[in-house]
């Protein structure tokens, strides 16, 4: 991507910088934190989404209405709104299985492996088998759809 | 003479660790999704980027979808990594310290040159099995604790609500059943 403005990547890299040492600070990159969330020993967690979700929440209000674009893309500032189907029950349920067991979600695993927990490798060499899995199943998915379709 | 009044003792059985560290810590990782949304207009999730990085190694069209931002979330989650490490060499090593931060007793802390780094005493097939579930799930529902808990909460998205609710309910139920079985940690 020769064309991105040359600060995009060290920007994004800022963010993930403040992003990482804020799951730190919070101890979500402790999977036993999480888990005494989940188990009612602790209930700090809810501060951390809705401390993060208020911070994003204000910005993602006024951003669209008060700037122009986005000064690095030329974006438009949007919302991130998806639509809704049965995959975001399902899939909710099954990372809530997964959640529930390893106490640990994606981003609070890569910052885990920051503070020197070498052990959450064994998570991200699941998520990544299972990413693997569900992205395998659904190209073919979508492929045999597409054959069955271009058939009609 | 007087007992703490029913608030704070409720307080303290809530958040026996307090309220700080786990504002502060939010505060933070909202900033970092703010800075990057600033500059660049995009809303970053930690998720994607499994399935981004995945399309380095194989075909499949679910992955190469994401070729275009693979470079990107790539960096995104090399600074996460660096940003976590970041504390550990300032808060976690004591050279900062804040009465905002209660280091907790979770794990154990051990010392590399200087550095206090932390390791988990959850057990590896936990960690595994849990992934597992975790990488599925993740890209099925559409996001994570950050691209639908932070990102889809804070743009008032119905659909990450809906996410946010049944991934917590099923995360309870889980584990208590899986603590209720006897095991620890």
């Amino acid at each position: 991507m020769s064309d991105r403005h040359p600060l995009f990547m060290p920007l994004i890299l800022v963010g993930g910088l403040i992003f990482g040492f804020g799951l730190g600070f919070s101890h979500m990159a402790r999977p036993e934190v999480v888990l005494n969330f989940l188990q009612f020993d602790d209930f700090g967690l809810v501060f951390v989404m809705f401390g993060a979700a208020i911070v994003t929440g204000v910005t993602f209000f006024l951003a669209p209405r008060l700037l122009g674009r986005a000064p690095l893309t030329g974006d438009q500032f949007e919302r991130r709104l998806k639509p809704f189907d049965r995959n975001v029950l399902i899939g909710g349920s099954i990372f809530g299985v997964g959640w529930g067991l390893s106490g640990i979600c994606p981003g609070a695993a890569y910052a885990s492996l920051g503070i020197g927990n070498v052990t959450i490798l064994w998570a991200l060499a699941g998520m990544f088998l299972g990413a693997y899995l569900q992205g395998r199943w659904r190209s073919q998915t979508a492929s045999a759809d597409s054959v069955t379709a271009g058939a009609d | 003479m007087v007992a703490d009044p029913v608030p704070l003792q409720l307080a303290a059985e809530l958040f026996p660790n307090g309220i700080s560290r786990y504002a502060i810590g939010g505060l933070f990782v909202g900033l970092g999704t703010v800075v990057i949304y600033l500059g660049t207009g995009i809303p970053a999730g930690a998720s994607t980027f499994l399935e981004s990085t995945l399309s380095y190694v194989s075909g499949q069209s679910r992955f190469q979808r994401y070729v275009s931002s693979r470079d990107w979330r790539l960096v995104f989650t090399l600074g996460i990594i660096l940003g976590a490490l970041a504390f550990s060499a300032t808060v976690q090593s004591g050279m900062i310290t804040t009465s905002l931060y209660q280091p907790g007793t979770t794990g154990q802390l051990y010392e590399v040159g200087g550095l206090t780094l932390w390791s988990t005493d959850v057990q590896p097939w936990r960690l595994l099995v849990g992934g597992i579930f975790v990488g599925i799930g993740t890209r099925i529902g559409k996001g994570c604790t950050s691209g639908h808990g932070v990102c889809g909460v804070g743009s008032a998205s119905k659909t990450s609500i809906t996410g946010v609710i049944t991934f917590m309910i099923v995360a309870i139920l889980t584990a208590q059943i899986v603590a209720a079985l006897g095991v620890s940690p």
